[in-house]
C-alpha cells in the first residue's frame, strides 16, 4: 500500500540550499584574491541578477510584464545623487536610494496595478517616460546631461571598488533571500493563483490587488538598489541611459533564457547574459539584435527557459519555493 | 492668438496620432495583442519609403504604391510565423515576443542605416511648409491639414470595411469570439492575418507621414509606440473613433505643454493621459462602491 506525502525539502536541495549559501561566503572573500578586472566583473553580474531575479518576481510569479522598470532602475540612481549632494554618507545614500524608489512605486502603483497585461506593460512604460522627462528638467543633476557621483572621489580606486562589490553582494543576497521568503508566504502562494486566473482566485479569497502592490513595491526597491549600486561602480549619471528601455530588455532576456517563474532560473539568465555580454558585447548592433531575436525564440518555443526545461525532465528543485506530492512505499 | 493656434495644430496632430494608434486598436481589438513593435513598424515604412523614393526618383506619395502592400505583407508573415504561435500560449508571450521584435527592428535599422536622422521632408518640396494662414496668428499647414484629412478618411474606411462587408463581419465576429466564429464558418486564421496586415500597413502610412512632417532615426520606434497607446486609451480602447479623440487630447496637449515650455511638450501629454487614467480609475472605483451617493456616506 502506498501513501503520500506534501514536501518542500527533499535531500537535493538542502544540499544546494547549504551549496548556494557556501558559495555566498567564498564570494564574500573574493576581492582578497582575484584582480580588479575580476572584481568589476563580478559588480556587474550581481546588478544583472538583482535586476533578473527583480522582473522574474513580477512577471514570472505574479503575471505582471513591466516594462516600465528603467523607472526605478533610474530614479535608485538619481535619489543616490541628490541624497549624496545633500551630505548624507555616500553608501548610505545608495541604501535610503532604494527605498525611495519603492517609496515613489506606491503612488504609481495607483496608476497601473488596475490595468491588465498588455495594457500594464505600456502603462509602466508611459510612467517610466513621465519620470525620466521630470529627470530631466532638474538642472540641479546637470538636467540630460547629467552629472556624476562625486563623492566617491573620497575613497581611493581600489578602495571604491571592494566597497561596490561588498555592497553589491550584500543587497543581491538580502533581495534574493526576501524574495525566496516572499514566494514561500502565503502571499507568495496566492501569486501564480492571481497570474493564472484572476477571477478564480479572487473567488476563493486571495486579496488580488494587495498581493500584486507588495511584489510591484518589492520590486521597485530592488530595481532601485540596482540602479543606485550601477551609479556607484560607473560614477556617471546619465538620465538617457539610467531610463533606457534596455534595462527592461537585459531583464526579459535574462530572464527568458533561465526560466520564466522559476526561481533559479533568473540566476541562471543573469549568469548567460552576463557571459554573453562579456564575449559578444563588443559587437554592438549584432549582439543587440541577437539578444530580441533569442527573447523572441525563448518566447515561442522554450518557455520555460533553460532552467525551467532541466526542472520539467528531471524534476530538480534546488531552492524550493513550491511544494510537491511524493510517494511513499511502506509495504 | 497664439494659443489657439497652438490648439488648431494640436487637432491637426492628433490626427497623426489616430492614424497611429487606429492600427495598435485595430489588432487589439480583434486579437488582444499589444503589438509593442508597432512604433518600430512604423519607422520601417518610413526608411522603406525613403529607400524606394530614392531608388526610382519618385515622390515618397507614389512610393506608398508599394510600401503600404508590402507592409501589409510584412504583417500577413508576422501574423502567420509569430503572433500566430504566441497567442496560443496565454497573454505573456504575444508581449514578450512582440517586445523582442521591437529590438530587432531597431537594431537591423541601426545597422543598415546608422544612427543618422532622416527626413522626407525635402522629398515633398513645398507641401513641407506652405500654410494658410487664417488669420493673424492662426496658421495651418498644408501638410498637417493633409494627414488630417488621410487620418480621417483611413479611419472612415476602416469603419466601413467593419460595418458593411463580410470581411468586417468575419472580423467582428472572431474578434467577440474565435471558436464560436469557426463554428459559423468564418477561418480565423485568416481573419487574424489579415487585421494584423491591415494593422501594419496604417502603421507604416504613418511612419511615412512621421517622416515628412519631421525627422526620424532607427530608434524612433517606441516613442511612437507610446504615443499611439496613449491616443488608443484616452479615446477609449477598443473603439476606433476614439482614437481620433484621443489623438485630438494628446496633440492639443503636447502643443499646450510646448508653448508654456518646449522641455514640457511631451511630458505634457504624459501628464495629461495619466491624469485621465486616475480620473477613470478613480470613476470606475466609485461605480463599484454603488456610486458617488454612497461612497460620500449620503445614501445607506
Amino acid at each position: 500500500m502506498s501513501s503520500y506525502r506534501v514536501e518542500r525539502w527533499d535531500r537535493v536541495s538542502v544540499a544546494a540550499t547549504a551549496a548556494l549559501c557556501a558559495v555566498v561566503v567564498a564570494l564574500a572573500f573574493v576581492p582578497l584574491v582575484i584582480g580588479a578586472n575580476g572584481v568589476d566583473k563580478l559588480t556587474t553580474l550581481l546588478v544583472y541578477l538583482i535586476l533578473a531575479v527583480m522582473w522574474n518576481a513580477l512577471a514570472g510569479y505574479a503575471g505582471l510584464v513591466s516594462v516600465g522598470q528603467q523607472a526605478f532602475f533610474g530614479l535608485g540612481a538619481y535619489f543616490a545623487i541628490q541624497l549624496s549632494n545633500h551630505g548624507v554618507g555616500v553608501y548610505l545614500s545608495l541604501l535610503l536610494a532604494s527605498l525611495l524608489a519603492g517609496l515613489v512605486s506606491v503612488p504609481t502603483s495607483l496608476f497601473v496595478l488596475r490595468l491588465r497585461a498588455g495594457v500594464f506593460a505600456i502603462g509602466t512604460w508611459v510612467v517610466a517616460e513621465a519620470f525620466h522627462l521630470l529627470v530631466n528638467l532638474d538642472h540641479s543633476v546637470g538636467g540630460v546631461t547629467g552629472t556624476s557621483l562625486t563623492a566617491l572621489n573620497a575613497f581611493s580606486a581600489g578602495d571604491r571598488r571592494d566597497y561596490n562589490y561588498w555592497a553589491t553582494l550584500g543587497a543581491a543576497v538580502v533581495l534574493l533571500a526576501l524574495t525566496f521568503s516572499l514566494l514561500r508566504s502565503r502571499t507568495g502562494a496566492s501569486l501564480p493563483a492571481i497570474r493564472d486566473d484572476e477571477d478564480a482566485a479572487a473567488s476563493v479569497g486571495v486579496r488580488v490587488l494587495a498581493t500584486r502592490w507588495v511584489v510591484y513595491v518589492f520590486a521597485a526597491i530592488g530595481c532601485g538598489a540596482a540602479g543606485a549600486l550601477w551609479l556607484a561602480t560607473s560614477i556617471t549619471f546619465q538620465p538617457n541611459s539610467y531610463f533606457s528601455v534596455q534595462w527592461t530588455a537585459y531583464m526579459i532576456f535574462m530572464v527568458l533564457v533561465g526560466g520564466l517563474g522559476t526561481f533559479e532560473g533568473p540566476i541562471v539568465g543573469a549568469i548567460v547574459f552576463f557571459l554573453i555580454q562579456d564575449r559578444f558585447g563588443d559587437q554592438g548592433v549584432w549582439y543587440l539584435v541577437g539578444l530580441g531575436g533569442a527573447a523572441i525564440f525563448f518566447a515561442l518555443f522554450l518557455g520555460r527557459g533553460v532552467w525551467g526545461s532541466v526542472v520539467d525532465r528531471f524534476g530538480l528543485k534546488l531552492l524550493p519555493v513550491g511544494y510537491r506530492l511524493r510517494r511513499d512505499e511502506r509495504t | 492668438m497664439i494659443w489657439l493656434n497652438q490648439v488648431v495644430t494640436g487637432v491637426l496632430l492628433g490626427g497623426y496620432y489616430a492614424l497611429l494608434a487606429s492600427g495598435l486598436s485595430l489588432m487589439f481589438g480583434v486579437m488582444r495583442i499589444i503589438n509593442l513593435a508597432h512604433g518600430d513598424l512604423a519607422i520601417l515604412g518610413a526608411f522603406f519609403t525613403f529607400l524606394v523614393a530614392d531608388r526610382t526618383g519618385w515622390s515618397p506619395f507614389a512610393a506608398l504604391i508599394v510600401v503600404l502592400p508590402a507592409m501589409a505583407g510584412i504583417g500577413w508573415i508576422l501574423q502567420r510565423t509569430m503572433f500566430e504561435r504566441s497567442l496560443r500560449s496565454g497573454v505573456l508571450v504575444p508581449l514578450l515576443t512582440t517586445f523582442g521584435l521591437a529590438i530587432v527592428i531597431e537594431n537591423l535599422l541601426f545597422e543598415k542605416y546608422g544612427a543618422d536622422t532622416r527626413s522626407l521632408g525635402p522629398q515633398i518640396g513645398n507641401l513641407a511648409f506652405d500654410s494658410w494662414q487664417i488669420t493673424g496668428q492662426i496658421f495651418i499647414g498644408h501638410l498637417s491639414a493633409l494627414i488630417f484629412v488621410v487620418a480621417v478618411g483611413v479611419l472612415g474606411v476602416l469603419h466601413l470595411i467593419l460595418r458593411r462587408t463580410p470581411v468586417g463581419r468575419a472580423l467582428r465576429a472572431t474578434a467577440e469570439d474565435a471558436d464560436t466564429a469557426e463554428l459559423v464558418g468564418v477561418n480565423s486564421r485568416a481573419v487574424y492575418a489579415v487585421a494584423a496586415g491591415i494593422s501594419v500597413a496604417i502603421a507604416g502610412l504613418a511612419g511615412v507621414f512621421l517622416a515628412m512632417r519631421s525627422s526620424y532615426d532607427p530608434y524612433s520606434g517606441p516613442l511612437q509606440l507610446i504615443f499611439a497607446f496613449e491616443a488608443v486609451v484616452i479615446g477609449g480602447i477598443g473603439s476606433l473613433w476614439g482614437t481620433l479623440a484621443g489623438g485630438i487630447v494628446l496633440g492639443v496637449a503636447q502643443n499646450i505643454g510646448a508653448q508654456l515650455n518646449p522641455e514640457w511638450q511631451i511630458l505634457a501629454g504624459h501628464v495629461v493621459f495619466l491624469a485621465i487614467l486616475g480620473a477613470r480609475l478613480v470613476l470606475t472605483a466609485i461605480g463599484d462602491r454603488g456610486g458617488l451617493a454612497v461612497v460620500l456616506g449620503r445614501e445607506a
